[in-house]
């Protein structure tokens, strides 16, 4: 009874109030678990073996910055991943916008037989990454492939795609394109959302399509353009599945390490995979994971502060 | 008077034929881009069937088949006995089912717990659930993986499988977002009647959510299909791969087999295609009850 009414002093929560906190926390609890375990503890963990050199055969021994410090000024291989990556992000990024507005456009307007169009976008991004990534193998294969049979028709000779350095993040960008259904779902359901009464003003101020697209559409999508785009470096910065496949699938021909040809396919994902599970470099794997949650923090919130001068939120500016 | 309007009625009539000329050909005009653009988003598809289906003489032709004429079934077969197809698959579908079933469990527990009750620090605490949708993976992963590897789950299923009963921040939110569209009155009148927490949980808003959990359950299994990378890592032995895992040991060993390999690439694929299907219906009878009942 004395617990009690202190307890009740002390807290500014009534007994209704306890009541209800205790079966918030017991229906949310099993995530209460997960957030802990699988994410409060990780980060953590992660942030002390980046001070360390951890084999996991013997206990993390603390070598202060020198992972990072190894990083930044002698691992070549590492800005070669990380260079890569960019051009990926950035060339998914841009061509993935330019398309997918471009295909939602096309999905938008009013035609019979829609669904089915819509259907044909999507279905490359329900393909498992696995499968997705050996089909453009055989498709860009430089003898035998379709696109290089296709281009020798009209007497184009066609790359060597996946096997040569200067083509092999191009043939890597075009599968990112062909799986982007995700992000044409997000830009179509934008467009539906445009109040109509906008174009049928615009079309009455004798507002062609090429303005009504340029002064309407797309100023009301540009929040799902922010939304993309900021997806679109988090994926980035994780790319793994796609690239190990055709990396394996030309290691058996070229030879040589998973990231092939000539490093032109190492991206962070996969650099990270090598140190942390092919040489049991814990502690380093932990420092460059920080760098890259640095990186993406510092790319999301410079969309972010950049998105005040072209994002365009319904009244609200 | 009446001549003029008789004129412009004509005016009229021959703009509205024009006008509707124009908007055929327009229609015309989409159609053809769209078919032309979905034709090239075809293209690996027909070229992955046409494959798999192709003798291996007619594979390495010049010119190129493009239409094969001799068709033959031995690269399915081939793709199917290469690699213990049936374990593979039995241990895919075991760790989907199983994903389905606890990501189910949990997340519609967790979705009534934000979106049902009402508790000090409940709305700070989703917040910070959705924030950990940005956490980028490669953060979490080795510290991850040193902890499966102290419960001796490395080569097991359970990093795989049990997890998934903890929840995840993405359902969470699909399915808190679909709890909160369901009047409070429904549950307020069983409570009424006297019914706790979880029969009103149970017997209210789990019926009544029928869509999202659909949802749910298909995206949870299609992830689990498709994913890589964790197997990678936490399954060792060959007895316990996944599809997605033993199809790239397959491209190791058997580079330059196209024809098992398309054969193998259309298996795979095929299952969460036929799913992507039954799903749409889904997703539109979940997207039609949701607007009912705004």
């Amino acid at each position: 009874m004395i617990v009690g009414g202190a307890r009740a002093k002390r807290g500014p929560l009534t007994r209704r109030q306890r009541r209800q906190l205790a079966l918030g926390l017991l229906f949310t609890g099993p995530w209460i678990v997960g957030l802990l375990a699988f994410n409060v503890y990780p980060i953590l963990a992660s942030l002390f073996y980046s001070f360390t050199y951890y084999d996991l055969l013997e206990p993390p021994r603390f070598v202060g910055l020198s992972n990072y410090g190894d990083l930044l000024f002698h691992d070549t291989l590492f800005w070669t991943a990380l260079g890569n990556t960019f051009y990926y992000a950035g060339g998914v990024i841009a061509g993935g916008t330019l398309l997918d507005i471009g295909l939602a456009l096309l999905l938008n307007a009013r035609v019979r037989g829609m669904g089915v169009y819509r259907t044909l976008f999507f279905l490359p991004s329900v393909v498992p990454a696995v499968a997705g990534a050996l089909i453009w193998l055989w498709v860009l294969n430089p003898q035998y492939g379709f696109l290089n049979s296709v281009l020798g028709l009209v007497g184009l000779p066609g790359p060597s795609w996946f096997q040569d350095p200067a083509w092999s993040k191009p043939s890597l960008i075009l599968l990112g394109l062909w799986t982007s259904g995700q992000a044409i779902i997000i830009y179509l359901a934008a467009l539906q959302d445009v109040p109509r009464v906008l174009y049928e003003a615009a079309e009455i101020d004798g507002a062609g399509p090429w303005s009504r697209t340029r002064a309407i559409t797309l100023p009301m999508i540009t929040p799902a353009i922010l939304f993309n785009v900021v997806i679109g470096i988090i994926l980035a910065f994780q790319y793994f599945t796609q690239a190990y496949i055709v990396g394996t699938g030309l290691g058996t021909v070229l030879g040589g390490d998973i990231g092939g040809p000539l490093d032109s396919t190492l991206f962070v994902g996969l650099y990270l995979y090598n140190h942390a599970f092919a040489y049991l470099h814990m502690g380093y794997a932990s420092a460059m994971a920080w760098i890259f949650t640095l990186i993406i923090l510092a790319l999301t919130l410079g969309v972010m502060r950049s998105s005040g001068r072209w994002v365009y939120y319904g009244g609200v500016r | 008077m009446a001549a003029s309007v008789k004129a412009g009625a004509a005016l009229s009539r021959a703009s509205a034929r024009s006008l509707r000329r124009y908007r055929a050909a327009r229609r015309i005009g989409t159609h053809l881009v769209l078919l032309l653009c979905g034709g090239l988003f075809m293209a690996p598809f027909y070229w992955l069937l046409s494959t798999s289906f192709k003798v291996s003489d007619d594979l390495f032709a010049t010119p190129t088949v493009w239409i094969p004429t001799r068709l033959t079934l031995d690269n399915y077969a081939q793709a199917l006995t290469f690699v213990p197809y049936g374990q593979y698959l039995a241990n895919t579908l075991y760790i989907s089912l199983f994903a389905v079933v606890a990501t189910l469990a949990s997340c519609s527990l967790v979705a009534y717990g934000f979106s049902r009750l009402e508790w000090p620090g409940r709305d700070l605490f989703f917040v910070v659930t959705l924030a950990t949708m940005m956490l980028p993976y490669p953060v979490t992963l080795v510290p991850t993986f040193i902890v499966f590897k102290w419960l001796h789950w490395i080569g097991t299923f359970n990093p795989l499988t049990w997890p998934n009963f903890t929840g995840n921040p993405f359902f969470i939110f699909l399915l808190r977002q679909f709890f909160m569209t369901i009047p409070a009155e429904l549950s307020d009148s069983a409570r009424i009647d006297g019914a706790g927490e979880l029969r009103v949980f149970w017997r209210i808003i789990l019926p009544l959510s029928r869509p999202a959990l659909i949802t749910t359950a298909l995206f949870t299994f299609m992830n689990n299909w498709n994913d890589f990378l964790n197997p990678l890592i936490y399954l060792t032995d060959q007895s316990t791969y996944t599809l997605a895992l033993g199809m790239q040991k397959f491209v190791g060993y058997h580079s330059a087999e196209w024809g098992p390999l398309m054969a193998a690439a259309v298996v795979m694929s095929l299952p969460v295609i036929v799913l992507f299907f039954l799903a749409q219906r889904a997703f539109i009878e979940g997207i039609t009850l949701t607007g009912i009942k705004e």
